[in-house]
């Protein structure tokens, strides 16, 4: 074979800067095409390894060169997290410490579902209730949790309510908007269809109207639940002595950052751990999703 | 003796530039039972409007329309309603699509299940009870429809281009099995169609319906689908000179009027 290209597979450049079919059987103009499952955990693994260089492990004889006070080495992280687990970070365990915040997450999730809901329907299929709620949550929405908290602290102090009601906010617009356009996206065949076989109007809510939203209250309860983790260092700021986001504060305040840096894995991973269980619930609840 | 009428119905809905489009103008229509009418005709002639009155979904601006001599005032388990697609209930299985009607009215599960049995049977989907209806192709979602509409025993049947979203050989099929659903169960038939040919096929009223204001301009009575029951040869009687004569005739209304469309919308 005396010509190269024709055996030659297409490099990684030609192929991201070819105008056709990289090859025979390659699909033309489909953006982003395949698995990017291994290329994923390469980076995961290169992020690491830069982090593991970077603190100077002595097992490859390299001086750290990023101070331990600003980056801790991981091998400095996990013990933290064993002693953590174990002896506990002022006076709590990391167990115990995320137990306050979960149940938090949990009461104002509880909370934004069990209003949110009724909200969004109500706001979907009435016009004086679109009008009433929309102007509020359309304000609030895009504000950032930080700058409403001081006034949270006025109004509700700095007990457990504040922290809910900051956590609540955070969760209750999604959780509506995603309601309100759940019900929008109800097929009006699907609903003239209950009404010819003989449907009352309260048949047809809860029949057709709540279970064709289902699909999308889901996805907002599921980034509802995602904004409140990422909430929750700002709900726990202010004169708070358990639960993660607190332990996290505090222990910036001392240079910790070793806490810091576990304490933020944590909230990291159970954020993403709720995200698969969500997922989870779409895939068993409403299994039609997206097939329709 | 069943019997609908429509009489002197007209809908104005209310145009987006404050004029007001004259979606249907005075249109008088009588099904007798045993009628299987097909409405045909060019985008905005008012068809779907015309359905969606006889259903009940939309009241009329003037006129009445009497399903044996009682007006229509809204939705009802009379009058069956097939739609093109997007009307099944995704979380429900095939079953317990075709019987949710029954299921509204309370009817027990025993009762229920035997009725929906015996419609899904007429449809061809014994074997599909448990199926999932996403699970199923097109044709066969369009026959779950048509068995739920039929589980309630209404007087009529209102198809809104039930074939429109199927595949030619598909809809020819279903064209044939609709038919013998119609003989078998003697309902009344009003269905709307984009098809020259299915609309021929099935007819034994030809409706062909004209836009702007939304009317009836010719009808047709035909036997084509008398001709199917003798024979049950669907492609002869399409190839019929007789036919294509109709065809030809009626092509040339609806070519008619959807250029009139195009100029009126100065396109």
């Amino acid at each position: 074979m005396t010509d190269q290209a024709i055996k030659t597979q297409p490099g990684l450049m030609a192929r991201l800067f070819s105008k056709g079919p990289a090859m025979p059987g390659d699909a033309y103009g489909a953006p982003g095409m395949g698995s990017s499952t291994s290329i994923a955990i390469a980076t995961t693994i290169v992020l690491f390894l830069i982090w593991y260089i970077c603190t100077g492990p002595a097992l490859l004889g390299i001086e750290p060169f990023v101070n331990g006070l600003f980056l801790p080495s991981p091998a400095a992280v996990w013990n933290k997290f064993a002693t953590v687990t174990t002896d506990g970070y002022q006076g709590r365990t990391l167990l115990e410490h995320t137990q306050f915040s979960f149940l938090r997450i949990l009461t104002a999730f509880l909370l934004a579902a069990a209003t949110g809901i009724p909200i969004g329907i109500a706001m979907a299929s009435n016009r004086v209730m679109r009008g009433i709620f929309d102007p509020p949550i359309e304000f609030y929405r895009p504000l950032p949790p930080l700058g409403y908290l001081p006034l949270t602290v006025i109004w509700f102090g700095i007990g457990e309510t504040q922290k809910l009601v900051l956590l609540y906010l955070a969760m209750f617009a999604p959780i509506v908007l995603n309601t309100r356009a759940g019900v929008r996206s109800v097929a009006i065949e699907q609903i003239h269809a209950a009404y010819s076989l003989g449907a009352s109007r309260a048949q047809v809510l809860w029949h057709v109207i709540l279970k064709g939203a289902m699909p999308e209250i889901l996805t907002g309860m599921r980034i509802g639940i995602g904004f409140g983790w990422t909430t929750l260092v700002a709900a726990e700021l202010v004169a708070t002595e358990e639960g993660l986001g607190a332990m996290i504060m505090s222990a910036s305040d001392f240079l910790v950052t070793d806490v810091v840096i576990m304490g933020i894995v944590v909230i990291g991973v159970i954020a993403y751990l709720f995200d698969l269980f969500m997922r989870y619930l779409e895939r068993t609840l409403v299994p039609w999703k997206g097939k329709v | 003796m069943q019997r609908l009428e429509a009489k002197e119905v007209t809908v104005i809905y209310p145009g987006l530039a404050g004029d007001e489009v004259h979606a249907l103008e005075k249109v008088n229509l009588t099904i007798d039972e045993g009628d299987f009418v097909v409405a045909l005709g060019a985008s905005g002639c008012g068809k779907t409007t015309f359905l969606n009155v006889m259903a009940g979904f939309i009241a009329p601006s003037s006129g009445e329309i009497l399903l044996n001599n009682a007006p229509i005032a809204g939705p009802g388990q009379d009058r069956g309603v097939v739609f093109q697609k997007h009307a099944l209930l995704p979380w429900l299985n095939v079953i317990e699509n075709v019987e949710f009607g029954l299921k509204l009215q309370g009817i027990d599960k025993g009762t229920r299940q035997e009725t929906s049995r015996k419609y899904l049977g007429l449809v061809g989907l014994d074997a599909f009870e448990t199926h999932k209806v996403y699970q199923l192709s097109g044709g066969m979602q369009q026959r779950v429809g048509l068995a739920r509409a039929l589980t309630s025993d209404p007087a009529m049947l209102l198809m809104d281009e039930p074939l429109g979203a199927l595949d030619a050989l598909t809809r020819e099929t279903m064209q044939e099995l609709i038919l013998d659903i119609w003989r078998e169960t003697g309902k009344m038939v009003f269905f709307i169609t984009h098809g020259v040919e299915e609309a021929l096929f099935l007819a034994t009223k030809l409706i062909v319906m004209s836009p702007r204001p939304g009317r009836i301009t010719h009808t047709y009575d035909l036997d084509f689908c008398q001709r199917f029951f003798e024979t049950r040869d669907a492609r002869k009687i399409k190839s019929d000179p007789e036919f294509i004569k109709v065809r030809e005739d009626v092509l040339d209304i609806i070519y008619g009027d959807e250029a009139a469309v195009q100029t009126a919308n100065g396109s």
